[in-house]
């Protein structure tokens, strides 16, 4: 609960920070002036950080939730082919040119998201095994990646290419209310289904046998997980394209706070992932480059150092 | 109260691995399950579990079919303890005995109740000065008696437990012993797939035999421990005798051609 409170305000400070920084610094002063600075403010930096803020929540609670039901704290909410699916619908968007209409696209990443999710469940059939289920997420990530340079290499225009490689690279530039409506709804009944999984991954802790001999129905925390990783992924993908590492590095640095617990990983994860999108988001438009950076990238940039970090602490314990 | 299986039979991957298997397990009473490898035994444990659903047959608690219990309700009146003790967070030990708990709590967590249940869990299997270690930092034999108390804190009307005592140093298997025997004193019904023949014959009340996915003897302890059944059971001549205090000592010697 303390760390919770601790991470909200933290959350809070980013939000704010959030929406001083930019191209052009804007003190709390000027917010509510009226003028060109407070129609930025409120018409441009506060949506895109609410869009930041809910996507990395989406992913920090998606990637805690895949690490304990795979028992693994290198899965990925990635994994599954979830958001390549999501990507594939928006992609199909791009291509086709119908991303001209702004809310098009992510209705198709939304669509994409639901019908990998449904293949998901297809492939994996109804008893619950993991093993099946990655191996069905892997499947379907290689398929929705294959499909998805298909229609980069045969797209009309190079620029519908490039259009669609940077969309790829996930951004929040432009974002606005729209969009963060649009995600908010299949975030929240994500976040929701993957609540109700927590019991159940705790439950893992012990093992898939003992897990089941304490009540836990596989098939249906299979569902739960199908759904909560499908909508919260499918969402943000909708809202952002693709942004890496979050839901793989936010479970990690959790972790140790909350006893190793899954169950109790979960919000945490949530509100630290919101931090981690809204303090990358601020900084790549702090950063002086001529055009801005992709936030996926700079997402990425920061997970290789973290996990070399990691791979150097983890050396020493072997050793 | 009994946990009763009639005529249950099982294929797995092509190997029948049960076949036509009857009888029960009784409250307030240990049962121990005996066989070579590969008999049928954890088979059998999981089918009573509620885990695995038999091809053919039927496994009933109080007259209720098993597998159309809820699961809930089904994981709250038994308790498993698997063979294999998997811990893959490395969370507090108390942390992992709580999870004992979770078909009793309801959504807001654990109430006094749970709370006390673990307590007394703890004590029963000697971990309750492990409480704030961190489960995966521990022995073998720590994390054995971890698992037990896992189970213990459920309060289950039922124990099935495979190999419970494999990674404990003698005086824990004591100990691990005297817990069972004191539930089943309360009343629960416990049952124990065990290898080493002294101990099943002092821990049990009843022996089932198992053989290739069959029951070859089951009764009192008395009646079924024989040589007999034990040299069809295991393929080996045993030695079967007392100690000083008249307790049973039952003893592998060697193979029989």
């Amino acid at each position: 609960m303390k760390l919770n409170l601790t991470l909200l305000a933290s959350l809070l400070a980013a939000l704010l920070l959030s929406l001083m920084a930019g191209r052009h610094w804007i003190a709390f002063d000027n917010w509510l002036a009226g003028d060109l600075q407070s129609l930025i403010v409120m018409e441009l930096r506060l949506p895109r950080a609410c869009a930041g803020a809910l996507v990395g929540m989406c992913l920090g609670m998606a990637g805690a939730a895949m690490q304990g039901y795979l028992r693994n704290p290198l899965a990925d909410p990635g994994l599954f082919g979830v958001s390549s699916s999501a990507a594939l619908g928006a992609v199909i968007s791009l291509f086709f040119g119908y991303a001209v209409q702004a809310w098009l696209l992510p209705v198709f990443a939304l669509s994409g998201a639901a019908l990998g999710m449904a293949t998901l469940a297809l492939l994996a059939g109804r008893s619950g095994s993991l093993i099946l289920f990655t191996l069905a997420g892997v499947i379907l990530a290689s398929l929705t990646g294959s499909l998805t340079s298909l229609l980069i290499s045969l797209a009309p225009t190079p620029f519908a290419s490039s259009e669609i490689v940077t969309w790829l690279m996930g951004a929040l530039v432009d974002r606005s209310w729209d969009d963060v409506r649009l995600a908010l709804i299949p975030a929240v009944l994500g976040m929701a289904a993957l609540l109700r999984a927590a019991p159940a991954l705790d439950a893992l802790t012990l093992g898939e046998t003992a897990a089941r001999s304490l009540g836990v129905d596989m098939a249906r925390l299979q569902w739960l997980i199908v759904l909560g990783v499908g909508l919260t992924v499918g969402g943000s993908v909708a809202v952002a394209g693709i942004i890496g590492f979050v839901g793989l590095m936010v479970p990690h640095i959790m972790r140790p706070l909350v006893d190793d617990r899954p169950s109790a990983l979960l919000i945490p994860s949530a509100l630290a992932g919101a931090i981690l999108v809204v303090l990358a988001d601020s900084l790549v438009r702090m950063l002086p480059s001529g055009s801005e950076m992709r936030l996926g990238i700079a997402m990425s940039s920061l997970g290789a150092p973290f996990f070399l970090a990691l791979l150097f602490r983890m050396r020493r314990e072997v050793a | 109260m009994d946990l009763r299986f009639d005529e249950i039979s099982l294929t797995l991957r092509g190997r029948p691995v049960l076949h036509g298997v009857t009888g029960a397990l009784t409250a307030g009473e240990i049962t121990v399950i005996l066989g070579a490898n590969g008999a049928g035994k954890s088979t059998l444990l999981s089918c009573l579990a509620g885990l695995r659903k038999p091809d053919a047959g039927l496994v009933q608690l109080n007259r209720q079919s098993l597998h159309a219990m809820p699961p809930q309700e089904r994981a709250s009146l038994i308790g498993l303890l698997p063979q294999q003790a998997d811990i893959h967070w490395n969370v507090n030990v108390r942390t992992l005995v709580a999870l004992g708990r979770l078909p009793h709590c309801g959504r807001w967590g654990l109430g006094a109740e749970d709370e006390a249940a673990i307590d007394a869990a703890m004590v029963a299997a000697d971990c309750a000065h492990l409480a704030a270690r961190k489960a995966q930092r521990l022995s073998g034999g720590e994390q054995a008696r971890v698992l037990l108390a896992r189970v213990l804190a459920g309060e289950p009307r039922w124990i099935l437990a495979d190999e419970p005592f494999a990674s404990l140093d003698p005086a824990h298997q004591l100990d691990a012993a005297a817990c069972l025997r004191a539930a089943a004193a309360q009343g629960v019904g416990v049952a124990v797939v065990l290898h080493d023949l002294t101990q099943a014959a002092r821990l049990a009340h009843r022996v089932i035999v198992m053989k290739e996915g069959a029951i070859i003897a089951a009764g009192p302890v008395g009646e079924v421990m024989n040589p007999a059944v034990l040299e069809a059971a295991y393929g080996v001549r045993v030695h079967a005798g007392q100690d000083a205090e008249g307790a049973p000592l039952i003893v592998p010697v060697a193979r029989l051609p």
